[in-house]
């Protein structure tokens, strides 16, 4: 149907329908130790506080161009990637900021780069939209939607044919889902029984659409069906509904039975980039879903009324983060510009750069 | 009467005039509708002329594009709008392959009103996705007409030419030339397509600029003229058509020709315009012409970094300087 705003009614009809047929009770599974738990929350933590400290830092000019905040996905990358292990790999969208903590990069090394330090992950290159802790396993951040697609379908062949047992996660956004490379490379992946997990972060906006408007069915999860694989809509919200989904899916992965394609459904209840006005939607029809559905509200809940840890350490957990963030801003503020003989160096390799230049 | 605008101002003119005057324009892209365009172009054509003739899109640039041609052999005339000019390699077989060639293959029989805006050009640190320029590709396509308009009444004016042209359009709207204000007039024009405009008059040497390079090589000519150096500067208006009778009379009169682009310089529209100046008017010149470019590197997010890769007035300066024997 053509785009059309959204109402407050339309928003909390929305809501009520993700109550019913998507939210899921914070449990942690019994594959969980409490230390792994603590992880998730302190990782989740982390996000929450840098992401919450790009956007200060962007109108303060020291990170400019183009920046997304991963406020709200939280449980998405971090309940996924603690799946993982390592030589596992995934692939990023424009908002990447999430992936770097979830598979377990440096802050300092990533608010370098924000602010387009010579020790940043790119060495000033990149920036926010192009961030990229490959050494983590985390193969970068993208500006073209979807483009992660078959780099994931990729990584997972080369694990494939060198006979490894390293998983690919490839992290896409709704928007993503009606791009062409969507399809074909899921169709690939599955025609190959590749060892890829299709993790769709449906967060139901592409900037001003909303994905009720931009397909027939706006759930994500049915679409496997037509390319012979599972496919399941998870709470994005709760970290250990996707945790389990992406287990789930690395366990069938590894007996060689193919790519599992989960939708973990959350709302974009914040700007689309760090400048965003909003003026697509009226800002109070984001206001229920964030106050009853913030995943670090929930978790920090779900610690506490589980036993698993007191107010205090949660608390604690919490402060400590908020440190690690300021010693990353204080980092990153004292760190070197690239000097300017850098600027063609990664254009090509050393070899051809030494061969021929680069100009 | 005329009044000053913004290009931004003068395009959204031109879209909500054109869609008054002709019910078969519609405009399709992601975020054109209820947002008005990711830098507010298409502000107020949802809310005038409705959801129907004004879509917003799913993320589907190959399926929207050709979604365009298909509207256009059939009756409509399509704007396609593309977010960033960077992802225009999506919908590149629909415009590479079906767009370009599609009247021909067909023996000439078919019509193809169509336009496809997308903004360009480098600035603000938006690195090596969002930054670029590729007129010289589409430039390359047989077929294709490429329009980069750079002042309000030019962006006005031009647009109006390219959704009533029978023939498809690749209209680049620089980023950094959304706010340029100048003066446009209250009646109704078009400007036709193949029709440089002089921006200033000078007798020594020529500088033909496109794009926002206009302006860094009229802010470069205005310092030079102040050392008695007196530049002529021409804007093309549009890629192809290509007005090169406008060059050839300009450098019979100074002799010497540098061309400028924001465009990476390697295959760049750069090297075609001097080839052609060469082989048409090669006697005329008294200088080596030279062009001025961006580097041929992605775009790097660092402000100091990309400062060195797009072209500066400076730069024009130094070479114009240069060709002058005056450093």
């Amino acid at each position: 149907m053509p785009n059309r705003r959204i109402s407050m009614e339309e928003s909390l009809t929305k809501l009520k329908q993700f109550k019913k047929e998507v939210m899921s009770e914070l449990k942690a599974p019994a594959d969980l130790s409490r230390d792994q738990i603590l992880e998730i929350y302190r990782k989740m933590a982390l996000i929450r506080e840098f992401d919450t400290n790009v956007k200060d830092l962007w109108k303060q000019n020291f990170i400019y161009g183009l920046a997304h905040a991963y406020l709200g996905a939280e449980a998405v990358a971090v309940g996924a990637c603690a799946a993982l292990k390592k030589g596992d790999t995934i692939t990023s969208t424009h908002r990447g900021h999430g992936h770097v903590i979830a598979m377990g990069g440096d802050v300092n090394k990533m608010m370098s780069e924000l602010m387009g330090k010579a020790d940043g992950y790119c060495h000033g290159k990149g920036g926010s939209m192009h961030i990229a802790s490959v050494d983590d396993g985390m193969l970068g951040a993208t500006g073209i939607v979807a483009s992660g697609m078959p780099i994931a379908v990729g990584s997972a062949l080369s694990s494939q044919v060198q006979k490894k047992d390293n998983v690919t996660i490839c992290f896409h956004g709704d928007g993503g889902t009606n791009q062409g490379i969507w399809h074909s490379s899921i169709n690939l992946a599955a025609a190959w029984k590749l060892p890829v997990i299709f993790l769709c972060e449906n967060n139901q906006w592409a900037i001003s659409m909303q994905y009720s408007n931009a397909t027939g069915n706006p759930k994500v999860s049915d679409r496997a069906k037509g390319y012979g694989i599972p496919g399941i809509t998870v709470d994005g919200f709760n970290p250990f509904a996707v945790y389990e989904a992406v287990r789930d899916a690395i366990a069938r992965v590894r007996k060689g039975d193919g790519p599992t394609l989960i939708e973990a459904r959350y709302y974009r209840y914040i700007g689309h980039f760090v400048a965003d006005d909003e003026r697509y939607r009226d800002i109070s029809t984001n206001n229920p879903w964030q106050e009853e559905m913030d995943p670090l509200k929930r978790m920090r809940e779900y610690l506490i009324s589980s036993g698993t840890a007191s107010a205090e350490e949660v608390e604690r957990i919490y402060s400590s983060m908020i440190k690690k963030v300021e010693a990353a801003i204080e980092h990153a503020k004292k760190a070197p510009e690239p000097s300017t003989d850098t600027l063609w160096d990664g254009l090509y390799s050393p070899e051809f750069m030494k061969k021929y230049g680069g100009e | 009467m005329s009044r000053a605008i913004t290009v931004k101002k003068a395009i959204n003119e031109a879209l909500h005039e054109e869609f008054k005057r002709d019910p078969s324009v519609i405009i399709m892209g992601c975020d054109v509708g209820i947002r008005g365009g990711t830098f507010g172009v298409t502000a107020g054509l949802y809310d005038k002329f409705g959801a129907e003739r004004v879509r917003d899109t799913p993320i589907s640039e190959a399926a929207f594009i050709g979604a365009c041609l298909g509207a256009a052999i059939t009756g409509l005339r399509p704007i396609g709008e593309v977010l960033f000019s960077d992802w225009i390699t999506i919908p590149m077989d629909q415009i590479v392959n079906q767009i370009a060639k599609i009247r021909y293959m067909f023996g000439g029989k078919i019509n193809v009103p169509l336009v496809i805006r997308a903004p360009v050009g480098a600035g603000g640190g938006q690195a090596a996705q969002h930054s670029q320029s590729f007129e010289a590709w589409f430039s390359h396509v047989p077929g294709l007409q490429v329009v980069m308009p750079i002042t309000p009444y030019d962006a006005k004016g031009l647009l109006k030419t390219a959704i009533r042209s029978n023939d498809p359009v690749l209209f680049f709207e620089h980023k950094r030339g959304y706010e340029i204000q100048g003066e446009v007039p209250d009646e109704e024009y078009t400007i036709p397509f193949g029709q440089a405009v002089v921006r200033r008059e000078g007798s020594d040497v020529t500088i033909v600029a496109t794009s926002i390079m206009v302006h860094k090589a009229l802010a470069a000519a205005e310092e030079l003229g102040a050392l008695g150096i007196k530049c002529e500067v021409i804007d093309p208006r549009t890629i192809y058509p290509f007005d090169y009778d406008a060059v050839l009379k300009s450098i019979s009169k100074t002799h010497r020709l540098i061309v400028t682009h924001e465009a990476n310089r390697r295959s760049g529209i750069g090297a075609e315009i001097i080839s052609q100046v060469v082989e048409r008017g090669f006697e005329e010149l008294d200088e080596r012409p030279v062009i001025v470019a961006g580097l041929n590197v992605p775009m790097p997010y660092n402000h100091t970094l990309e400062s060195m890769v797009i072209p500066s007035e400076e730069k024009i300066k130094q070479t114009v300087l240069k060709m002058m024997d005056k450093v």
